[in-house]
């Protein structure tokens, strides 16, 4: 509401002195996320671990698969993290090694690569398929909202984890199958967000003028109610990442999702910490470190977007 | 209230079912059966198999005969594995492990959590605050497969305090690490939650009204200010049950406690199909029950809510 007014402000005030340029309700929502410190720290860890993630291959001497012979056997000792050549001569290990001898910075890359693209995925389905089905379950409402989050709440209180390891059970582990699943239950949440949103939205003004010209249901949500949808979801959207980061590292963890040769932080979490034991502590440290603050980085900026976006929680 | 019960039982048992058919349709989806091994059976001893298990029977009987036998006679069959076990000795087995250490996150959890939001919250802004802040923010990028690795670490590789693994019958050694690698981001939600909604019933004017009229804060805070603020957090005890549930999974396979995690785990590498549908089975039934409670718990004590 009070963005409203104040754009109207804006709006009356370019009216009369047109010097004075009007600022969008985006360009409000920028200049408050760009103020919060928190969140502009967490977009750029964000930006620097993307970056880690689509260049760091060629960084590195070796790639994620190719077995450093000269250390095996003696990864304790030979196989730790050095930036100038390693035993090897000229090709250092910059994470050191695994306990089978690739190269642990060539496999963080690769894991980060897979972790940020489930997180991603699952977000992007949860966006539009949440999006639209609960924009359309809450504008059409009656009968159809209630089988639509009927079944949204049935789906809900499934233990899905079991079902989708189930999933990756029958139809064999692979990445293909860790999205499918994870995005058949990302979008839940979304949908009931998107609904409670929509039931706001549609008794205002502009949707009832929109109806009374005669605009078609389908095009009422497309065009006037979606849009202002949009600033819940991003900032929903964006704390989703994390979670579904956290899930696929639940499941890689156990053995059950990303299948060697590829990796991702769960799997490589999960190896660092059957080797800690012998002291080879950097093999849980990297893979740790990346996902903690890739975690961090994602809630700060949401917090951000939430406070600028998001006007009523001010 | 009968009838909010009565109507929120409607809800559950076609979720059950939902439950109970999915996976079935799954399992029965899947390429590959329990008795396909590298050397091909011969055809003969294959029906014969089949035909103990029911498995030459029609999807709808065979799926008819499961329900049937899991509803009326909590029966969920052989394992397909194991030969000498049923999926009921399984769950007996690690069944009670699981429900011993999960019972003391869930305590865990909810005390400390809501303890650590209430006292932030009532010295809002003072060190204690960002205390609590501070730890429930950083326990949320902490989830149970992180924690667990850390705490065995510190605390038996570096201290030597705590065993690394086992159960040893439940002593309280053995306890004390799943309890807390399980119920630490769980603490750090509910402290959230706590602390926000507190904050929030603490600026309501009935409170400034108790305490213009001489209450003392205790008081204030017990008789007054706990019931409506814990509202919110009640609401999220289901999700955080469901989650704890599956977090037993990772606990089971890494502290090696022997409870159903563990058999859900490698029955799912082995393709032991009645006992992956059983304990899936039987989680989402606890699910959908303790959501159920919670549910009438909420209504019981929120007076808005008519049913």
């Amino acid at each position: 509401m009070l963005l409203n007014r104040k754009a109207a402000a804006d709006l009356a005030s370019a009216d009369m002195a047109p010097a004075i340029e009007g600022r969008s309700l985006w360009a409000d929502a920028r200049i408050r996320f760009f103020r919060n410190k928190a969140a502009v720290a967490g977009l750029v860890v964000l930006i620097l671990v993307a970056l880690f993630a689509a260049f760091g291959s060629h960084l590195s001497a070796w790639s994620n698969e190719e077995v450093d012979w000269s250390v095996l056997g003696q990864v304790e000792t030979m196989g730790k993290p050095s930036l100038f050549g390693g035993p090897a001569g000229d090709r250092p290990h910059f994470f050191g090694t695994d306990e089978l001898g690739r190269d642990l910075f060539a496999r963080t890359v690769q894991g980060t690569q897979i972790s940020l693209m489930v997180g991603l995925i699952g977000a992007l389905i949860a966006v539009f398929v949440g999006t639209i089905y609960g924009a359309t379950a809450g504008y059409y409402g009656g009968r159809t909202d209630s089988v639509m989050m009927r079944i949204v709440d049935v789906l809900m209180s499934v233990p899905y984890m079991f079902v989708l390891i189930l999933l990756l059970v029958v139809f064999g582990r692979s990445v293909l199958m860790l999205f499918v699943g994870i995005g058949l239950i990302s979008w839940l949440d979304m949908a009931r967000i998107a609904r409670g949103q929509t039931l706001s939205i549609k008794n205002k003004e502009f949707v009832e003028a929109a109806h009374a010209i005669g605009v078609r249901p389908s095009t009422i949500i497309r065009r006037h109610i979606v849009p202002n949808l949009l600033g819940v979801v991003i900032v929903y959207a964006t704390l989703l990442v994390p979670s579904m980061i956290i899930y696929e590292s639940f499941i890689s963890f156990l053995g059950l999702g990303v299948q060697e040769p590829n990796t991702s932080w769960g799997a490589l979490i999960s190896q660092g910490a059957s080797q800690m034991q012998y002291g080879t502590l950097w093999m849980l440290g990297f893979p740790l470190f990346f996902f903690v603050i890739t975690l961090f980085a994602f809630f700060f900026v949401g917090d951000g977007l939430r406070d600028a976006l998001d006007p009523k929680d001010r | 209230m009968l009838s909010f019960i009565i109507r929120r039982l409607a809800v559950a048992i076609p979720t059950l079912l939902f439950l109970v058919v999915l996976s079935y349709l799954i399992m029965y989806a899947a390429p590959g059966g329990p008795f396909d091994m590298e050397r091909p059976l011969p055809p003969a001893i294959m029906a014969n198999l089949e035909a103990k298990y029911g498995l030459d029977k029609p999807l709808v009987v065979q799926m008819f005969n499961y329900v049937w036998n899991v509803v009326v006679h909590f029966d969920f069959g052989p394992s397909f594995i194991y030969k000498d076990q049923t999926v009921n000795d399984i769950i007996a087995q690690g069944f009670p492990v699981t429900l011993t250490y999960g019972f003391w996150s869930f305590v865990v959890a909810s005390v400390v959590g809501m303890s650590l939001g209430i006292l932030a919250a009532v010295y809002h802004n003072s060190w204690l605050d960002y205390l609590a802040v501070g730890i429930s923010v950083g326990a949320q990028v902490l989830p149970n497969f992180v924690m667990a690795p850390i705490l065995v670490l510190v605390f038996t590789l570096w201290l030597g305090w705590l065993p690394g693994g086992g159960w040893q019958g439940g002593q309280w050694q053995y306890i004390v690490m799943p309890v807390i690698a399980l119920s630490t981001s769980f603490m750090a939600s509910i402290a959230r939650l706590t602390r926000s909604s507190m904050l929030e019933v603490l600026n309501a004017n009935y409170i400034r009204t108790a305490r213009a009229k001489g209450l003392p804060m205790r008081r204030v805070i017990f008789r007054h200010a706990l019931k409506p603020a814990l509202l919110p957090v009640i609401s999220y005890l289901g999700p955080a049950f469901v989650g704890m549930i599956t977090g037993s999974v990772v606990i089971d396979m890494y502290f090696s406690t022997g409870g159903i995690g563990v058999f859900f785990v490698n029955s799912a590498l082995n393709r032991d199909y009645s006992v992956i549908m059983g304990i899936t089975i039987l989680t989402g039934a606890l699910t959908v029950l303790f959501n159920l409670v919670v549910d009438i718990l909420y209504a019981w004590i929120d007076p808005k809510i008519r049913y």
